[in-house]
């Protein structure tokens, strides 16, 4: 170890992972249903997908990815749900892994709802 | 990048209930379903609260699992890891609340507390250093290497007003300043890893759980002090803390942070193990040093005290694993933040080793200044079976007992010294009213007897007449005189002894002497135990009007001192069984044995 840059890039590398292990009440959340449904309609790319988004942004201290269970709306699965403190819930239906890159960036990140995936926009 | 973590405390504690084999299991059975890239498993330190292990917690949701076994682990896995479906039938119940789920935080026993030495503990994998600098390992020494001087340390150090947490409480700025100020061709840093106050594990858990924070912390007192070699001397009773230890050692070395010019500064500084054989007295800080040395470890006089002429008669400073475990935190976030919490003289918080009779044996750190009656009673969870709380012991065998009426008193250094008894390491051994305080002195007493390296006469023949007295005070075989005998004695051993060990030995007797006198008493005038923990002064009798004469009694008495008698009770259709008094043992088989509560002991 030579130099504090050093150390700092060793701990940005590795902070992430540890900021999954706190608990921490203000960060927004993303449910992905992950029961027999979900899994069945393709849940667990998308639910990984999240991660590996939240992770590449450096969002992983503000971002937690859970898994939920079944909501009920089985035919619309995989569902997801993000929630944002002080925002309403909003409920993404028939979500697929390249569907989450613009979730995160537009919503998440920018709190622009993207209406055109959410439970609303089906027909 | 995981998804999901899973913890599985990997501390003594949750180990010797198999811990290990259950993060194994959880391994296998996440390759077995494909999700070993999705979920990681991780064995860390103690999470403190040892009564409930095996202990697992799966993080985003913050799922709190106690006492979980190793067939509960596929349900675990499909349900919660696979489906996101917690377990909750599981989960720690006091984190179920009707149908939401608390965070661990929000429970009694983590909700008063505040983790600074102990907050990577339950966190971070303690054999990887990456999780350690990923929790701002390492920051500290950073700073202190690019941008302080070792007097800025030093006095940052005194300013946080950090005592020794090995129970003396001795200022460590002003310890580090008066070895600093000493110029010599070669200085040494010493950790006191010689955890040895029976009940006591606070210090284990730190170096399980967090070996790098007593690694940086030594390297910047070392930098402080102006020494460039170390020495951990830790007990070879704890294998795992000697393993992770030597593990963190070579991690820091392979990452340049304990070697040759670390950070570029021209720092050089290097750490070594030394591994104690097993003796009380080598906890004290002149004969630790004489052992890490290679001698038989035995204490000198002071002074010189090891500032002046400490381990190869260079200036040394040695200081508890507890201590070190705040030093970092103090750097990186200032003195007045560490003296902003605890009591006027007594800074920051203090791990107790939670034992006895007491729902939540295990761990917990609260600022000082903490009540004895917040600690037992909210953190701890209060005494089991309803029972009445009698005396809190703390210190070991060099502290007293703490009784009712002092439970609200602060902790802190100088109250616990006020009420007669001490800090030390931090075991807090909580005794309700089944267990005899003449007893526990003698216990005590039994440990420092064996423990005394003999080298001075008021500690080896000192503290043996000790026990003799109070052998025979639990035989009643003593008198009241011999009370006010022991009272001299005790005091002639705290003045006169070489070391720390036979200072303190006195103490266990005398602040039993001082708030359970009755009990002593009771010993000595009425030849009875109140408690009726002294079995020799206890008699196992049948009461005969309630003896159905079953004979369950008379089968389980391992003695054979239980026989039938001629008289049958009122109501009763067979006769009724008495016992030999001179044949009993006073094991008290019969008294668990009897469904009718027949007999009785007194």
């Amino acid at each position: 170890m030579k130099s504090l840059a050093e150390l700092q890039a060793i701990r940005d590398r590795a902070k992430a992972q540890l900021d999954l292990r706190k608990e921490n009440p203000n960060a927004a959340k993303v449910l992905v249903g992950m029961a027999t449904c979900g899994i069945a309609a393709g849940a667990r790319p998308v639910l990984n997908a999240f991660t590996e988004e939240i992770a590449k942004r450096g969002l992983t201290d503000s971002v937690t990815v859970t898994q939920t269970g079944c909501i009920g709306i089985c035919q619309y699965e995989p569902v997801v749900e993000v929630e944002i403190p002080g925002q309403e819930k909003v409920t993404y239906v028939k979500v697929a892994p390249e569907m989450v890159a613009r979730i995160v960036n537009d919503h998440i990140v920018h709190h622009n709802v993207v209406t055109e995936y959410t439970i609303g926009a089906l027909k | 990048m995981y998804r999901s973590n899973v913890l599985v405390c990997g501390g003594t504690g949750c180990t010797s209930s198999h811990s290990l084999l259950i993060a194994e299991k959880l391994k296998e059975e996440l390759r077995d379903k494909g999700l070993d890239k999705e979920v990681n498993v991780i064995t860390t330190g103690c999470f403190g609260l040892c009564a409930l292990g095996p202990i697992m917690v799966v993080y985003p949701e913050g799922s709190f699992y106690s006492m979980v076994k190793l067939e509960d682990i596929p349900e675990i896995v499909e349900e919660h890891l696979n489906k996101g479906r917690i377990v909750t039938r599981l989960l720690y119940q006091e984190t179920v609340e009707d149908d939401t789920i608390k965070s661990l935080n929000k429970t009694a026993f983590y909700e008063k507390q505040q983790r600074i030495a102990l907050r990577n503990c339950g966190i971070i994998d303690p054999e990887k250093i990456d999780d350690y600098i990923a929790n701002d390992g390492y920051a500290a020494l950073g700073k202190v290497l690019t941008e302080m001087t070792p007097e800025q340390v030093i006095q940052t150090m005194l300013d946080s007003g950090l005592r020794g947490r090995g129970g003396a409480g001795f200022p460590t700025g002003l310890k580090w300043k008066f070895a600093a100020g000493n110029q010599a061709d070669q200085k040494y840093v010493c950790c006191n890893a010689d955890e040895g106050d029976p009940g006591a594990f606070m210090d284990r858990s730190v170096l399980e759980g967090d070996p790098h924070v007593v690694l940086e912390a030594m390297a910047i007192a070392g930098y402080a002090i102006g020494a460039s070699k170390g020495y951990i001397y830790v007990r070879a009773e704890y294998p795992i803390a000697v393993k992770r230890l030597q593990i963190a050692i070579d991690q820091a070395h392979e990452y340049g942070l304990l070697g040759d010019d670390i950070f570029g500064t021209g720092f050089n500084f290097d750490i070594q193990l030394r591994l104690g054989a097993g003796a009380f007295v080598c906890g004290e800080e002149t004969a630790l040093m004489t052992s890490i040395e290679g001698k038989r470890g035995e204490p000198r006089p002071r002074p010189p005290f090891p500032a002046v002429k400490g381990l190869y008669r260079k200036p040394t400073t040695l200081n508890n694993v507890e201590t070190y475990a705040n030093i970092p935190q103090i750097i990186l976030k200032g003195a007045d933040w560490f003296a902003s919490m605890g009591t006027e003289k007594s800074k920051g918080t203090k791990v107790f080793a939670l034992g006895g009779k007491i729902n939540h044996t295990g761990l917990v750190e609260v600022p000082m200044g903490t009540t004895l009656r917040t600690i037992i009673e909210e953190i701890g969870g209060g005494i089991p079976n309803g029972k009445k709380f009698k005396a809190a012991q703390t210190g070991g065998p060099s502290g007293g007992c703490i009784p009712a009426e002092h439970l609200d008193v602060p902790i802190d250094y100088d109250n616990l010294l006020a009420i007669g008894s001490m800090m030390g390491s931090g075991g807090l051994i909580v005794m309700d009213e089944d267990n005899c305080m003449v007893d526990i002195a003698k216990f005590f007493l039994e440990f420092t007897v064996d423990e005394s390296c003999g080298k001075c006469t008021p500690c080896r023949i000192g503290t043996k007449r000790l026990l003799e007295m109070l052998d025979m005070i639990t035989k009643g075989k003593g008198s009241l005189e011999m009370l006010d005998e022991m009272e001299e004695l005790c005091n002639y051993i705290k003045v006169n002894s070489l070391c720390g060990l036979g200072q303190t030995a006195p103490n266990p007797v005398l602040s039993t002497l001082r708030y359970f006198k009755d009990e002593y008493i009771a010993h000595v005038v009425d030849h009875k135990c109140p408690a009726g923990v002294c079995k020799d002064l206890l008699e196992y009798s049948i009461i005969k009007d309630k003896c159905y004469g079953c004979g369950m009694c008379a089968k389980k008495c391992p003695v054979g001192a239980i026989s039938v008698t001629g008289y049958t009770a009122p109501g009763k259709k067979k006769p009724a069984y008495e016992i030999d008094p001179t044949k009993c043992a006073k094991c008290g088989v019969c008294i668990d044995t009897c469904k009718f509560k027949a007999i009785i002991k007194g």
